[in-house]
């Protein structure tokens, strides 16, 4: 398999392993928990590395993995005894836990396998030349078969948790009272979260775990309502993300890990402009088209209101209108072309007269709302 | 009435039994010492004022909360064995409305608790909550995302979950609080409805107007229990001021005057 | 002892003073963050500040501090309207707000070290340090435009210190008596970019968050009055920050910033564990008064 390949797909296995513990992160407002995860667990690493005399995944992933654990214990130990707030309480204990981790490493392990910008960047394009032993039997890329199991795992823990996730998710009470333990499966998904971090730390450093976790997940918070599609959205931005930053980081002769995580705050973007259900193009159209529906209506009504007082003709004049509503005149002039493009207004020789439509548009308004002449004559 | 509540010694054939309940908050009790008897097929209020522990109470009633005394049991049974014949529905402050699930998505999370683990819901459990939609008139809603609907129609939705949960026992904190007038008494029907076929509602309330309107067995709560029985003994001006002490509210002095009308008329109650 | 003779030395003088300027001023200053429940944000102003400092560098070509310093300043605001932005105007909540701009933003800043770091002369500008800081790398007058910014906002923190306490303690509140809240807000928020901004150099981006929120939390542990609260976070701030300088002056291979988080978080340990100690010793002391 050639070398790039490794280092692509290490990235895009790795994305999908932490878009789905991460959306659940997210949803249960604890996406700065995954920043304190993936910064804690570097004393375990360390930990791993003193035990084995070395590099030894397996033991590094339990060091890690239980420091991870413990981790999380000591923010609910803080929270709860000692009334310290939630993120206060994640802003003491990783920062400390992260300190210990790189002091070893400075004093201890300076300029060996295991150094500090590892820890900060990873090192995905060492991906490619560290191979899977199994006695004699050469397996391929490690990295290969630790995120595509990983990959795997957390999809079989999701698909088959997926009901009682979204319960204590979005109703732990209730959880509690169905007897699904709202705490076992936060502790479930935390261990989730943590060996997760783990495998995606030796590929992407302790920061960009985070975007991996927290941004496909948000991005595809803002695509759906619909919670199943929202798993598989998140799996979809982060691999996409992985392919983007991937071609862009070969483009630019960049940080691979970098490229990526840029490459899916650069789709993130993107959803949050121009998602159409949650976007900020969406909900500005939406805003203006209410405005509009809603000046329609007062445009009725105030016909309707000098409609039934003799001799005031003048004041339907477009002019007159727009200076009595307070409307710029573009806005009396949009208000009045919508108006007439639905029937309800129409325009002869410079005056605005009611259709039939209009008319009755305008008596079941003010008929329902008791204020609807008031608000005509404002 | 003090007697319909006290530790007894045939506590058969209640639903709802709390002996000696406290539960404290930071060092400091928010309920304390409450003993209190709900017999089956009655819709009772929880009343007191802010910060009586109404919701706690009810959190303890669940088992949701950790009791610092005391003990609770559903049909005789502890709540932790009687978790399926209880139905519930949380404040509607404590709901996340922007949660990525439809209408139905939460009246099937009713469903869950019989399913039990790793179980997925089928055609059956899908039925069902369609069903339950119904009853509250919510069927055109069912593919709606919670957050767009109002606040009534939210209240509705989350009703028809308790109603999947098909529970013996339904509690319900506030169900009446950001709804139209409309719903409420939707709601109070079905509330009723349920009574009728013998299943035991309770609700924490808190408007003292309405209360009389809708409920039969009374508990008056202000951290300790004030007096707990059948609502026309309870509701009694004695207990309101207990109840309420130095707070009294403007619908407290109503009834205080509708009281004192009575006594004009008819022998003093008390 | 050694590191007393350090203390003679000049540069090392001024390092140890700005680092304890700095951690005394971010004591203060984090008070107000953590009892608005901002906590975090200083930690991902810090990573916005990154990509800041890779573009001024990279587009002036000069590696003097108060060029960095700007870049960083700059791209900490942006990321600090990002925030609002996103927690304001759309469904995403704070925590993944604050998320998603601090991964984000370190991303890209990774993006163009790389791009430094191919640069011949890379080594020499030595952004790296402002990762996990390197105060011992300070120059003389780098420790005084340290100071001078560390002054400004202490003073701009004296001045407006009532505002600021009830600011945190009740917006709503402050927002009735018809002062501008926003504005005040905005103020503290860029009271914490600058204080990020200084404290990069000393502590770095990763372990910033624990210089605003530790101290903080750790005086709260033995005062319930804020003055008291204020003064005894910047006590903690100060100490940690001169310990953590001189530490990792006495030896290069040592970065400043987990020095000073490990003091900061052994003070801090101490203090919820007395606190403690105390409300144990004050209950069983009210009980045996009950009994007698």
């Amino acid at each position: 398999m050639s070398a790039l390949l490794v280092v692509l797909l290490t990235g895009v296995l790795t994305a999908i392993a932490c878009a789905l513990p991460g959306s659940f992160l997210m949803l249960r407002r604890l996406a700065m928990l995954s920043d304190a995860i993936s910064h804690a667990i570097l004393p375990g690493i360390v930990l791993g590395y003193f035990l084995a005399k070395g590099p030894n995944f397996a033991l590094g992933l339990l060091g890690a993995a239980s420091v991870a654990i413990l981790t999380v214990g000591l923010i609910e130990l803080l929270q709860d005894v000692s009334n310290v707030a939630g993120e206060s309480a994640i802003g003491i204990v990783f920062p400390a836990m992260f300190a210990l981790g790189v002091l070893t490493i400075s004093r201890y392990y300076a300029n060996v396998h295991l150094d500090t910008d590892a820890v900060l960047f990873g090192n995905i394009e060492f991906a490619p030349f560290e191979s899977l032993w199994v006695g004699e039997h050469h397996l391929g890329p490690q990295s290969l078969w630790v995120t595509g199991g990983l990959a795997l795992l957390n999809a079989l823990f999701v698909g088959l948790l997926y009901k009682e996730l979204q319960l204590a998710t979005f109703d732990p009470a209730l959880a509690a009272t169905s007897g699904f333990s709202p705490r076992l499966l936060h502790y479930a998904l935390m261990a989730v979260v943590a060996v997760t971090s783990v495998a995606a730390f030796t590929a992407v450093g302790s920061i960009l775990v985070v975007a991996f976790m927290i941004v496909p997940a948000a991005t595809a918070y803002l695509l759906t309502d619909d919670l199943r599609r929202m798993l598989v959205l998140a799996a979809g931005c982060g691999v996409a993300s992985a392919v983007i930053g991937f071609v862009l980081a070969l483009a630019l002769d960049a940080s691979v890990a970098g490229a990526m995580a840029s490459a899916s705050g650069l789709l993130f973007v993107t959803a949050a402009l121009f998602s159409p259900s949650h976007g900020l193009l969406a909900r500005a159209r939406q805003l203006r088209r209410q405005r509009l529906e809603f000046a329609t209506e007062t445009l009725l009504l105030h016909l309707r209101y000098h409609e039934t007082l003799p001799g005031e003709e003048h004041e339907l004049e477009v002019a007159h209108l727009s200076n009595e509503l307070r409307w710029t005149p573009r806005f009396a002039q949009r208000v009045i072309a919508h108006a007439q493009r639905s029937g309800l207004v129409q325009r002869t020789n410079g005056h605005l007269a009611l259709t039939e439509a209009g008319r009755a548009v305008a008596e079941h308004l003010s008929a329902r709302t008791g204020a609807g002449l008031e608000r005509a004559r404002a | 009435m003090k007697d319909d509540c006290a530790q007894s010694h045939s506590d058969h054939g209640f639903a709802i039994v709390a002996d000696d309940v406290t539960v404290t908050y930071r060092d400091r009790p928010a309920v304390q010492d409450v003993d209190l008897r709900i017999p089956p097929g009655r819709l009772a209020a929880i009343i007191g004022p802010n910060g009586a522990g109404k919701s706690t109470l009810m959190k303890a009633l669940l088992g949701l909360v950790p009791l610092a005394a005391g003990q609770v049991s559903i049909f005789g049974q502890p709540v932790a064995r009687q978790r399926r014949r209880i139905g519930y529905v949380p404040q509607r402050s404590s709901v996340d409305w922007d949660f990525p699930a439809t209408a139905l998505d939460v009246v099937m999370m009713g469903t869950y608790g019989q399913l039990g683990w790793l179980k997925r819901p089928g055609p059956r459990e899908r039925k069902l909550a369609m069903q339950c939609l119904d009853a509250v008139g919510m069927t055109a809603f069912a593919d709606r995302q919670i957050g767009q609907l109002s606040g009534g129609q939210q209240q509705r939705v989350f009703l028809a979950r308790a109603l999947a949960q098909q529970a013996d026992v339904y509690f319900l904190d506030e169900p009446f609080v950001g709804v139209d007038a409309v719903t409420e008494k939707a709601i109070v029907e079905l509330l009723r409805a349920l009574r009728d076929q013998g299943k035991t509602v309770v609700v924490v309330h808190h408007d003292l107007d309405s209360a009389p309107e809708y409920f039969d067995w009374l508990v008056l709560l202000n951290v300790r229990l004030i007096a707990c029985g059948d609502f026309r003994q309870v509701f009694t001006i004695a207990n309101l001021r207990r109840t309420y002490g130095g707070a009294m509210t403007a619908s407290i002095r109503h009834f205080e005057w509708l009281e004192l009308e009575k006594h004009q008329t008819s022998a003093p109650i008390s | 002892m050694a590191w007393l003779s350090l203390l003679a030395d000049y540069t090392m003088r001024n390092v140890v003073l700005g680092s304890a300027l700095l951690g005394a001023v971010s004591g203060a200053l984090g008070c107000f963050a953590v009892l608005r429940r901002q906590g975090l944000l200083g930690d991902t102003l810090a990573h916005a500040a990154l990509p800041g400092i890779a573009l001024a560098y990279l587009l002036t070509g000069q590696r003097a501090l108060p060029v960095l310093l700007a870049g960083a300043a700059l791209s900490g605001w942006l990321g600090t309207a990002a925030l609002i932005y996103l927690s304001r105007a759309t469904r995403i909540k704070e925590d993944s707000a604050l998320g998603i701009v601090l991964s984000v933003s370190f991303a890209v800043g990774v993006v163009l070290l790389t791009f430094i770091n191919r640069q011949p002369q890379a080594r020499a500008v030595g952004l790296e340090r402002f990762l996990l800081g390197q105060a011992a790398a300070l120059t003389a007058d780098q420790v005084e435009l340290m100071a001078l910014l560390s002054a400004g906002v202490l003073i701009v923190l004296v001045l407006g210190y009532k505002e600021f306490a009830l600011l945190a303690f009740d917006a709503p509140f402050a927002a009735s008596l018809g002062w501008n809240t926003t504005a005040l807000s905005l103020l503290l928020t860029t009271l914490i970019v600058i204080t990020v901004v200084v404290g990069l150099q000393a502590v770095g981006v990763v372990l910033m968050a624990s210089l605003l929120i530790a101290p903080a939390v750790a005086a709260r542990q033995w005062t319930d009055r804020l003055h008291l609260m204020v003064w005894l976070a910047a006590a903690f701030g100060a100490i940690s920050g001169v310990m953590g300088a001189w530490l990792s002056a006495s030896d290069r291979g040592i970065p400043t910033g987990p020095v000073v988080v490990l003091v900061l978080s052994a003070i801090t340990v101490v203090s919820l564990v007395v606190r403690r100690v105390r409300a144990w010793l004050a209950r069983r002391a009210a009980k045996g008064e009950a009994e007698r």
